[in-house]
C-alpha cells in the first residue's frame, strides 16, 4: 500500500504489523491503533487552534489598520505561546457561591462540542474519522452540547451578568438552529445523503453545490455565524451592558478553553461551509493524492474562516429583539421557502444535462432572492406609510 | 465479556445512577443536569444498537431542546432552587414494594420471550434508509407519522394563540 495514495491506511497497517510483532492480540492492536489515530487527530486540531489565535489577531489588526502581533518570531507567529504561558500562570479563581462541578465542566464541554465535530469531517478523500450516515444531524447535536455548556457556565458562575449573557446567547443559539437545520437540509436533499463524505463525493463528480444553491450557502453562513455567537450576533458579550457575558467569572486557562473553542468553532464552520458547498477536498489531483486534498480542504476552510472574521470585524452588534425578529420573521420563512423551491426545481430539472441543470437551479435561486427583496421592500414601504400617517 | 458488553454495563450504570440522582438531589438545576446525563446514556445505548439516527435525534431533541427548556423554566420561575421539605412521605414502603413488583414482573415477562438472552440479529441493508422508507410508505407507518405531525401543529397553533395579544 502506497503512502502517497492512501496515507492513513498505510500508516495504520504499519502500526498494526509493529504491534502484532510485539506479541499483541490483533483486536487489542486494532483498538490501540484507532486510539492513536484519535489522539493524533485531536492533537493536530489543537495545534492548528494555537496558530488560529495568531491568525485571528493578525487579521483583526489588518482590518483595524494596525500591525498586530509582530515581536515574537517572524511576523509575530509565536505570539500564542507567550499568551498560553500567561494564561497558565494566572490565578485560577472560583467565585464564592459558584457551583463547582458545572463551573469546571462547562469550558471542557464547550471545547469538546467543537472537537466532536472533527470526527465526521472528511479532510481528504481517504482521510476522515468516520463516514457517519447522519453527519449533518450530528452537527446540530454537537451544537446542542455547546448550548448546554453555555447555560452551565452562566448559571454556575453565580453572577447576574453571566446569567443574562447566557440567556441571551442560548436564546440566540436555539432560535438560529432552525434556519441552520433547514439550510443543511438543502445539500442533504440534493445529494440524497446526510453523510458528509457522500456530499463531497457528489460534488467532486458533478459540480460544487454553491453554484446549484448559492442562497442556501448564504443562509448556512448567516446561521453558522449566529450559532458561533460572533459579531453581528455576539449577544453573549457587551461591554456596556453585561461586560464579558457568560464567561465573565472565568480566569486563566478556563477562559482560554472558551476562547480556543470559539476560534476552532469558527474554523470548523469554515470547514463545513467548504465541505457542503465548495467541494470539500475536491481540486486538481486531489483524488489520487489525499494529502493534496487535505491541503485544498484546509485552504477552503481558512477562506471560510476569513469570511467569518471579515464579517465579525466589519459589522456592529444588533439588538436582541431585532436579532430574534430577523430570525423568526425573515430567515426561517426564507429557509423553508428556499427548501421547498429548491427541491421542486431539482425534481423538474434533474433529467436535463448538467450545464442546463446548474443554470436553471442558479436562476431559481436568483428568482427567490429577487422575490425576497420585493417582499421586504413592500413591507418596508407599508411600515413607512403607517409611520407617516400617524 | 466482549467489548460491547462492557460498554453496555458501563452505560447502564451511568443511566441508573444519574436517574437516581435526578430524583434524590435537592438542587433543581442539578436534577436537570443529571437528567441530561441520563438522556445521554440512552443515546449511547442507541448508538451501540446501530440506531445512529435515533442516537443523534435523542441528543438533539432531549438535550438540545427539552433539557434546555427545563433549565430555562426552572431558572425563570423559582426564586429558591433548593427544596427543604422532606423527600419522602409515609407511604414510601408501599411505593417501593409496588415498583419492586413491577420490575420483577417485567423481568419475568421478558425472560419468557424466545429472544431473551439471544444475540442481536445483524441489521440487513442501510438502517437509516429502512427507517425513512418505513415512515413514508403506505404499508409502513405513514399514518401515525402524519397524525403525529398534526398533533405538533395543533400544539404550535395553541402556543401562538396563548401568546397572541389582542
Amino acid at each position: 500500500m502506497n503512502f502517497w495514495t492512501d496515507p492513513i491506511a498505510a500508516v495504520a497497517q504499519g502500526l498494526m504489523q509493529t504491534f502484532t510483532g510485539w506479541g499483541m492480540a490483533p483486536e487489542v492492536a486494532g483498538i490501540v491503533t484507532n486510539l492513536l489515530g484519535v489522539v493524533l487527530m485531536i492533537t493536530a486540531i489543537m495545534v492548528l487552534d494555537i496558530f488560529l489565535v495568531w491568525v485571528e489577531r493578525k487579521v483583526v489588526a489588518r482590518f483595524q489598520d494596525r500591525l498586530g502581533p509582530n515581536r515574537v518570531g517572524p511576523w509575530g507567529i509565536f505570539q500564542p505561546f507567550p499568551d498560553i504561558i500567561k494564561l497558565i500562570l494566572k490565578e485560577d479563581i472560583t467565585p464564592t457561591g459558584a457551583d463547582k462541578v458545572p463551573f469546571n465542566l462547562a469550558p471542557i464541554l464547550s471545547l469538546g462540542s467543537v472537537i466532536f465535530l472533527w470526527a465526521v469531517v472528511p479532510v481528504a478523500s481517504r482521510i476522515y474519522g468516520v463516514d457517519l450516515n447522519v453527519a449533518l444531524l450530528y452537527l446540530v447535536a454537537s451544537g446542542a452540547i455547546g448550548t448546554l455548556s453555555i447555560i452551565m457556565a452562566g448559571w454556575s458562575s453565580n453572577n447576574k451578568y453571566a446569567l443574562v449573557g447566557a440567556y441571551r446567547m442560548v436564546a440566540n443559539m436555539v432560535s438560529y438552529e432552525i434556519p441552520l437545520a433547514a439550510s443543511l437540509l438543502i445539500p442533504t436533499l440534493l445529494a440524497g445523503s446526510m453523510s458528509l463524505n457522500a456530499i463531497v463525493e457528489m460534488q467532486a463528480k458533478g459540480v460544487w453545490l454553491f453554484l446549484v444553491t448559492p442562497l442556501g450557502a448564504l443562509l448556512f453562513l448567516v446561521a453558522a455565524i449566529a450559532e458561533l455567537g460572533r459579531s453581528p450576533f455576539d449577544l453573549n458579550e457587551g461591554e456596556s451592558e453585561i461586560v464579558a457575558g457568560f464567561h465573565i467569572e472565568y480566569s486563566g486557562m478556563k477562559f482560554g478553553l472558551f476562547y480556543a473553542g470559539e476560534l476552532l468553532h469558527a474554523f470548523t464552520f469554515g470547514g463545513f461551509l467548504a465541505a457542503l458547498f465548495f467541494g470539500g477536498w475536491h481540486g486538481p489531483w486531489a483524488e489520487e493524492y489525499p494529502l493534496l486534498g487535505a491541503f485544498y480542504f484546509v485552504a477552503k476552510a481558512m477562506l471560510g474562516y476569513w469570511v467569518i472574521m471579515w464579517i465579525k470585524y466589519t459589522v456592529p452588534r444588533i439588538r436582541i429583539d431585532h436579532m430574534l425578529a430577523f430570525n423568526w420573521k425573515f430567515l426561517t420563512p426564507l429557509a423553508f421557502t428556499l427548501l421547498v423551491v429548491t427541491v421542486l426545481a431539482h425534481r423538474l430539472l434533474m433529467s436535463l444535462p448538467l450545464g442546463l441543470y446548474v443554470a436553471g437551479m442558479f436562476l431559481v435561486n436568483l428568482l427567490v432572492a429577487w422575490a425576497t427583496l420585493e417582499v421586504l421592500r413592500s413591507s418596508a414601504r407599508r411600515q413607512r406609510e403607517a409611520l407617516g400617517t400617524r | 465479556m466482549t467489548a460491547e458488553q462492557i460498554i453496555f454495563y458501563l452505560t447502564a450504570a451511568l443511566i441508573l445512577v444519574s436517574a437516581l440522582m435526578v430524583v434524590t438531589t435537592r438542587n433543581l438545576i442539578h436534577a436537570a443536569l443529571w437528567l441530561v446525563s441520563t438522556l445521554f446514556g440512552v443515546a449511547v445505548l442507541y448508538a451501540t444498537l446501530d440506531a445512529s439516527f435515533l442516537a443523534v435525534v435523542q441528543v438533539v431533541v432531549y438535550i438540545g431542546a427539552i433539557a434546555i427548556m427545563f433549565i430555562f423554566a426552572v431558572m425563570l420561575t423559582r426564586r429558591d432552587l433548593l427544596d427543604k421539605v422532606p423527600q419522602t412521605n409515609t407511604s414510601w414502603p408501599w411505593a417501593a414494594a409496588a415498583s419492586a413488583l413491577m420490575a420483577g414482573g417485567l423481568l419475568f415477562a421478558g425472560s419468557q420471550l424466545n429472544a431473551f438472552g439471544a444475540a442481536r440479529p445483524a441489521l440487513s441493508g442501510d438502517a437509516l434508509q429502512g427507517l425513512s422508507l418505513a415512515l413514508v410508505s403506505a404499508d409502513g407507518f405513514v399514518l401515525p407519522f402524519e397524525v403525529a405531525s398534526i398533533l405538533l401543529l395543533a400544539a404550535m397553533v395553541g402556543a401562538v394563540y396563548l401568546a397572541y395579544k389582542k
